[in-house]
C-alpha cells in the first residue's frame, strides 16, 4: 500500500455533539460553544493528552464575525495553554476533513505529535448581510463632518440598501457557475436520470436507518450531550431524524431550488444544522509516551476537483484516486460513508461509479470499480436524516467510520464527500485493536 | 529620599510627586496608626515642597487600600480614644484635601473604607479597569459608619441619595459603576493609570459635581422625607436595636451642616458613639474571627481541578461556585436532566457578571460517566444521604482517583468514620460541608475523623479559602458543629407549634431576636425529610427526642418548600404570609437557649480549636444574630450563672432537654470579649 504520510497517523478517539436542526432562528450554541462542548468531553476521556497537545486545527466554513481563527478561540476556551498554536482551515463542505489532513501532515512530518482537530459549523447563526452599496453609504456617513455634509449624505440613502442578503444562501451558491448547491443536484438528476421517487425513497431510507441506529444506541459512543443553560434543555441525539416519515409525506414537498418543476426538495436534501466533531490525532511516539488508546489509523486523504456544476460527483473522483493510489480494493472496505448532501447526488455517484463512459471521458480511467454493497454504504443513514453542518461533516464521517469499524470488527473504511465549488475528498481509514 | 517605612515618594514627570503606599508590616495596604503617623510627616513634606501636583497610588504589586486597621478598633478602650483616633484621621485627610496643588488618587484593586475616604480627599480619582476593582464604604458591616470624612465628602461628590445608598448598604462598586456615579473621573487600563493621572494634573478640569437632581435631596427640608423612606425600608430587615449604624448615619446626615468643621465633628461624635455600642464591638470581633479562620488555612492554589459527584442542589451549587472561582470542575451525574438545571442556575448566577459567563461555563464540565474522577485534585461527593450508596461510590472512586488526590464528602448527617470504613486508607476521607445556598453562606466546615489527617485538613481548608469561603475545622461527631447547634432549636420550634403557637408567631420571635429567618421557615426550606434524617442521627447520638409531628408531616409528603407544603404554604418558592400572634411565655428563651445549651456542650467536647470559633461558625454558617457575638458570647455577656439558672428553670417547666449539660464551668465562658 502506498501512503501519503511519512509517519503513521493514529486517531486516538473522537467525540461529537448531537446535530441540531436549524429552526429558522439562531440556535442556542455558537460554533465555538459546540466545538468546546465535544472537545472537553474528549479530553476528559484522555486526560493524559490534555497537557500535551501541540496544535489545534479546526475546519469551519463560516465562523461568526467574532470567531476569526476559531481554532485559537477553541484552544483558549479549552484551557489547553496559551502556548499551543492553532489555525483554521476552509475547504467548504470538507473543511472538517481538511482539518484532519492538516493535522495528519504535521504529525507525519514530525513537526507535531499530538493534535486536536475537528470540524464545526453553526449554520443557524449565519449572519444576514447588507450589500456593498449600504457599506459604502455608511462609511461615507461616518466620514462626513458637519451638519450639512451629513444631511447631504442622508439624502443619498436608498431603501434598497437595506435589502438583507443571507450569508448562508450566498455561501451555498457557486459564484462561478452561478448555481446554488441544490441546482447542481438537479443537474445531476437530469444527467443521470434520477427520479423524484428514487430520491424520496433514498431519503426515507436514510431516516429509517438513522432512527434505527438511534434506537439501538449506535451513536451513544460518539455523542456528547449539549446543555442549554437558558432553557434547561438537554440535547442527547441528532434532532433532525424523523421516526415517522413516509413516501407520501416526502412526495408532497415542493421543489426547493428549480421552481416549479424540479425534483430536489428540502426532504431529499441534507438538513441545515449546527454541530461539531473533535478528534485527537497522534504519532506512534505520542501514543506510547502518553499511554493513549488507538481507535484507528488515518492512512490517506485524496482530493480531486471537477466541474463546479457537477460538484456532487466529487466523491467518485476522490475515491477513484484513493483506490488507485493506495491499491486497496473496494471489496476490502468494510464501511463506506458518502456524505448525503443530496439524495440525488449520492445516487448519481453510484451510477457514475458504474458508468464506463464517465470513467473514460471525464476521469480518463479504464473500466469501472467494483460496485459498493448497499449494506456497507451509510449503514446508519446520513446527512439527509441527521443534518450537514458543513464544516463539521468531514470530521463526523471519519469518526463514524472508525467507530463503526470498531463495532463491526472490520478493518478498512472510507469516508468521502462532495465539496461545493466542484471538489471531492476521500479518506482511507483502518481500524486497529 | 525619605526613610518612611510605608510610603515612598518619587519625582514624576513635570515636577509632580508620586506617592506610593506599601504598608511594610502587612501583606495588604491598611491604614493603621503607623501609616497615619508617617502620613503626617509626608504631608509636612508636601507642604514645604509645594509640587505642581501629587499622584497618590499604591505599590505596583498592591491594591490601593483595604481601609482602616480593624484590629485597632478592637483595642479601643473608651469613647475618648475612639474620638481621638477619628479626629486625627479627619485632620490628616482634611490637610490632604487642603493641599494647594491638584491631587489625583490612582486606584488599583480594592479601595475601601478609610482608603476611599483618603481618595475622596483628593481632587481627582482615576480607577483601573477590570473586575478586581472594588470601591466602597463597607463600614456598616462592622457596626459603624465612615468616620474619616467620608460621610461628608461622598454626598458632596456624588449626591446625597447615591452616597447614602453606598454607605447604608455597605455595597462596593466596580470601576465602571463608580464612573457612572461620578465617584471617579476616569476608568483606564492599568498601563494608562499614571499617564492619565499626569494628564489630569496638566489639564486640571473642573472637579466633578453632582447634577441638580442629585443635589436636590440635600435641601434640608427634604432630608426628613428621605430619612423616613430609608428607615421604613430598613426596619424590618435590620431593626435599629440590632443594627444601629445605618440609623445613626441617617441622623448624622439629616443634620449635616454646610460648615465642614461642624460636619466632621458631628461625624466623629456619631462614630465614636457607635464604637461604644456592643453591636459594633461584636461585629468587629466577628470580622476579625473571620480573618483568623481564613488565615489558618494555607494560602495556596494547589487545587486546580475538582470532581463533584451528584448534581443535586448542593452538588450543583458547589460545582458552579468552584467553576466561578477559577477551578476546572467535572460534575458527575448519571442523568443529564439533573445536570441541565445546574447549568441554568450557573447562568442566572452569572447574569451580573457577563464577562465571566463563558469562561465559567467552559470550566464547568458535565460528566455523565464520572471520567473526571481520575484526574481531579479533589473529589467531592454530594449524593443523597445513604450510607450504602456512598460507600459503594467510595469503593469505585478509590481505585480510580489519583493517589495524591483528596476525597471529601459533603454529608451533613452520616458519620465519617462509618463512611470511611470501606476505604483501604480510611484516613483519606475528609468532610467538606457546605451550607445552602453556597453562594451566600460564607462558612464551610472541614471535618476530620482521624488525628493523622492534619495534612489533608490543611489541603481541604486551603481549597475552601481558595474558593473564597471561610473554612472552620471541626472534629467529626454527629451533626458536626453548626447543624448540631441548630437542630435543638428547630425541634423546639416544632414543639412550640405542637403546643398551639402559630407558625408565624414562633418565627417572628426568632427574627425579633436577630435570626435571619425563623426556624420553621428554615426547616421548610431545608426540607423536612432532611431535617428529620439529620435530627434522627443527632437524637440517636445525644438521646434527644424528636417531636412526632415532624415524622407525620414527612409521612404525609409535606416536605416544605419543595413540595409546596410544610409548616407554610409555598407558592413559586415564596411562603404565604401568616398572622403573627402573641408569643407564649418563655418562647424566645426556649428557642435561643436550646442553641446556647448545645453550643456550650460543643465547647466542652472541643469540637473546634478555639471557643471563639463556635461563635464565628454559628454566625457565618447560619446567620445567628451577628450583633450578639454568637451563642457563647451571649452567655459571657449575660453571665454564666444567670443563663444557667434560666436553663434550670426551663428544665423544671419543660423537661430535661434544657438541663445544662457539661461545659458550664469552662474558663472560656468567663472571659469577656474585647
Amino acid at each position: 500500500m502506498q501512503l501519503s504520510y511519512g509517519r503513521t497517523v493514529y486517531v486516538v478517539d473522537g467525540r461529537r455533539t448531537p446535530i441540531l436542526k436549524a429552526s429558522g432562528s439562531p440556535g442556542p450554541f455558537s460554533a465555538s460553544d459546540l466545538a468546546v462542548a465535544c472537545s472537553r468531553d474528549l479530553l476528559l476521556r484522555h486526560p493524559q493528552a490534555r497537557e500535551n497537545i501541540q496544535e489545534v486545527v479546526w475546519g469551519c466554513v463560516m465562523p461568526s464575525e467574532s470567531e476569526a481563527n476559531i481554532s485559537r478561540i477553541i484552544g483558549l476556551r479549552l484551557g489547553l495553554g496559551l502556548d499551543v498554536p492553532a489555525h483554521t482551515v476552509q475547504r467548504n463542505c470538507a473543511s472538517g476533513m481538511q482539518a484532519l489532513d492538516a493535522a495528519a501532515y504535521r504529525i507525519a512530518q514530525g513537526t507535531a505529535d499530538l493534535v486536536l482537530a475537528g470540524g464545526v459549523e453553526a449554520m443557524s447563526r449565519a449572519p444576514v448581510l447588507f450589500g456593498l452599496d449600504a457599506v459604502a453609504w455608511l462609511g461615507g456617513f461616518r466620514r462626513a463632518r458637519g451638519r450639512w455634509a451629513r444631511l447631504r449624505r442622508l439624502a443619498k440613502f436608498r431603501p434598497r440598501m437595506l435589502h438583507p442578503v443571507s450569508a448562508l444562501k450566498c455561501g451555498l451558491t457557486d459564484p462561478v457557475v452561478n448555481l446554488n448547491m441544490g441546482q447542481t443536484a438537479e443537474e445531476l438528476a437530469y444527467r443521470f436520470q434520477i427520479s423524484r421517487r428514487a430520491m424520496d425513497a433514498f431519503a426515507l431510507e436514510s431516516h429509517e436507518l438513522a432512527a434505527r441506529a438511534q434506537d439501538a444506541g449506535v451513536f451513544d459512543g460518539e455523542i456528547t450531550p449539549l446543555y442549554d443553560g437558558l432553557t434547561g434543555e438537554v440535547y442527547t441525539q441528532d434532532n433532525g431524524v424523523r421516526h415517522d416519515s413516509s413516501l407520501e409525506q416526502l412526495g408532497r414537498l415542493r421543489p426547493a431550488f428549480d421552481h416549479p418543476s424540479g425534483n430536489v426538495t428540502a426532504g431529499n436534501s441534507a438538513q441545515i444544522s449546527d454541530g461539531a466533531a473533535a478528534l485527537l490525532l497522534a504519532s506512534g511516539e505520542a501514543v506510547e509516551r502518553h499511554h493513549l488508546p488507538v481507535l484507528g489509523i488515518l492512512h490517506h486523504i485524496s482530493w480531486a476537483a471537477l466541474d463546479p456544476a457537477l460538484m456532487g460527483l466529487g466523491p467518485v473522483h476522490a475515491m477513484r484516486d484513493l483506490f488507485d493510489r493506495t491499491e486497496v480494493t473496494v471489496p476490502e472496505i468494510d464501511c463506506f460513508e458518502i456524505n448525503e448532501a443530496f439524495a440525488a447526488q449520492v445516487l448519481a455517484c453510484l451510477k457514475a461509479w458504474q458508468d464506463e463512459t464517465y470513467m473514460r471521458e471525464v476521469l480518463d480511467r479504464d473500466g469501472c470499480l467494483v460496485p459498493i454493497d448497499k449494506e456497507r454504504l451509510n449503514p446508519h443513514g446520513g446527512a439527509v436524516a441527521i443534518g450537514h453542518p458543513v464544516g463539521m461533516t468531514g470530521a463526523r464521517i471519519v469518526l463514524h467510520v472508525l467507530k463503526q469499524l470498531q463495532r463491526m470488527k472490520g478493518r478498512f473504511g472510507v469516508a468521502s464527500l462532495c465539496i461545493g465549488g466542484g471538489q471531492g475528498g476521500a479518506a482511507l481509514l483502518e481500524h486497529v485493536s | 529620599m525619605n526613610d518612611w517605612r510605608h510610603w515612598r515618594l518619587a519625582a514624576g514627570e513635570g515636577g509632580n510627586l508620586e506617592l506610593f503606599l506599601a504598608v511594610d508590616d502587612r501583606s495588604v495596604n491598611v491604614l493603621h496608626s503607623g501609616v497615619l503617623d508617617e502620613l503626617e510627616d509626608v504631608l509636612e513634606h508636601l507642604y514645604t515642597e509645594a509640587p505642581p501636583g501629587v499622584i497618590l497610588g499604591s505599590d505596583p504589586e498592591r491594591a490601593f487600600a483595604m481601609g482602616a486597621d480593624v484590629t485597632e478598633f478592637a483595642e479601643l478602650e473608651n469613647r475618648e480614644q475612639a474620638l481621638a483616633m477619628l479626629r486625627r484621621g479627619q485632620k490628616l485627610f482634611e490637610d490632604w484635601a487642603n493641599l494647594e496643588c491638584p491631587t489625583v488618587a490612582a486606584i488599583r484593586g480594592h479601595c475601601l473604607g478609610g482608603g476611599l475616604e483618603l481618595a475622596l480627599a483628593c481632587d481627582y480619582r482615576i480607577a483601573e479597569s477590570g473586575p478586581q476593582v472594588q470601591i466602597g464604604l463597607p463600614e456598616v458591616r462592622l457596626g459603624i459608619h465612615p468616620g474619616y470624612g467620608g460621610s461628608v465628602r461622598l454626598p458632596a461628590l456624588v449626591g446625597d441619595l447615591k452616597a447614602l445608598r453606598m454607605m447604608v448598604t455597605g455595597k462596593t462598586v466596580s470601576g465602571a459603576e463608580a464612573m457612572k456615579l461620578r465617584l471617579v473621573d476616569a476608568v483606564v487600563p492599568r498601563r494608562q493609570l499614571y499617564a492619565a493621572a499626569r494628564e489630569m494634573i496638566r489639564r486640571r478640569p473642573a472637579p466633578q459635581r453632582p447634577s441638580w437632581r442629585d443635589r436636590l435631596p440635600h435641601v434640608p427640608a427634604l432630608r426628613g422625607a428621605v430619612t423616613w423612606a430609608y428607615v421604613r425600608g430598613m426596619r424590618s430587615a435590620a431593626p435599629k436595636e440590632h443594627f444601629p449604624a445605618p440609623y445613626r448615619l441617617l441622623e448624622h446626615w439629616q443634620a449635616l451642616s454646610e460648615d465642614s468643621a461642624t460636619a466632621l465633628e458631628s461625624e466623629a461624635q456619631s462614630v465614636a458613639n457607635l464604637f461604644e455600642s456592643p453591636q459594633a464591638r461584636q461585629m468587629t470581633r466577628i470580622f476579625l474571627l473571620r480573618q483568623e479562620l481564613k488565615s489558618h488555612a494555607p494560602n495556596d492554589k494547589a487545587t486546580s481541578s475538582v470532581h463533584v459527584v451528584g448534581a443535586g442542589v448542593m452538588g450543583g451549587d458547589i460545582a458552579v461556585w468552584c467553576a466561578l472561582n477559577g477551578l476546572r470542575v467535572t460534575l458527575q451525574d448519571t442523568d443529564p436532566k439533573r445536570i441541565a438545571p445546574v447549568i441554568g442556575r450557573a447562568r442566572r448566577m452569572l447574569d451580573r457578571r457577563p464577562e465571566d459567563t463563558q469562561a465559567t461555563l467552559d470550566r464547568l464540565i458535565p460528566d455523565l460517566e464520572g471520567r473526571g474522577a481520575g484526574s481531579a485534585d479533589l473529589v467531592i461527593e454530594a449524593i443523597p444521604e445513604n450510607l450504602a450508596a456512598k460507600q459503594d461510590l467510595y469503593r469505585q472512586l478509590q481505585s480510580r482517583m489519583r493517589s495524591d488526590a483528596l476525597l471529601a464528602t459533603n454529608t451533613s448527617s452520616l458519620p465519617l468514620e462509618r463512611l470511611a470504613e470501606v476505604l483501604d486508607e480510611p484516613a483519606r476521607l475528609v468532610g467538606i460541608h457546605f451550607f445552602n445556598p453556597v453562594s451566600k453562606m460564607p462558612l464551610v466546615e472541614v471535618i476530620y475523623h482521624d488525628s493523622e489527617q492534619q495534612p489533608l485538613i490543611n489541603q481541604a481548608a486551603g481549597f475552601v479559602r481558595h474558593i473564597r469561603r471561610v473554612p472552620l475545622v471541626v472534629k467529626s461527631s454527629p451533626g458536626f458543629l453548626v447543624n448540631r447547634v441548630l437542630m435543638p432549636y428547630l425541634l423546639e420550634a416544632v414543639r412550640l407549634r405542637d403546643e398551639g403557637l402559630s407558625v408565624a408567631t414562633i418565627d417572628r420571635t426568632a427574627t425579633a431576636f436577630g435570626m435571619p429567618m425563623g426556624p420553621l421557615k428554615l426547616a421548610d426550606m431545608v426540607g423536612l425529610d432532611v431535617c428529620l434524617a439529620a435530627g434522627s442521627v443527632l437524637a440517636e447520638a445525644h438521646g434527644a427526642e424528636i417531636p412526632g409531628t415532624l415524622a407525620e408531616m414527612v409521612e404525609a409528603g409535606n416536605l416544605g418548600r419543595k413540595t409546596g407544603r410544610g409548616f407554610y404554604h409555598w407558592k413559586n418558592g415564596e411562603a404565604k404570609r401568616r398572622h403573627v400572634g402573641k408569643p407564649s411565655r418563655d418562647c424566645g428563651d426556649r428557642l435561643v437557649l436550646s442553641m446556647v445549651r448545645e453550643a456550650v456542650h460543643c465547647l466542652h467536647e472541643s469540637l473546634v480549636e478555639r471557643a471563639d470559633w463556635i461563635d464565628a461558625g454559628l454566625i457565618l454558617g447560619t446567620g445567628f444574630a451577628p450583633f450578639t457575638g454568637g451563642p457563647l458570647e451571649l452567655v459571657r455577656r449575660k453571665g454564666t450563672d444567670t443563663v444557667r439558672r434560666r436553663l434550670e428553670t426551663l428544665e423544671k417547666r419543660y423537661g430535661p432537654r434544657f438541663a445544662p449539660g457539661p461545659g458550664w464551668d469552662s474558663e472560656q465562658l468567663r472571659k469577656t470579649a474585647p
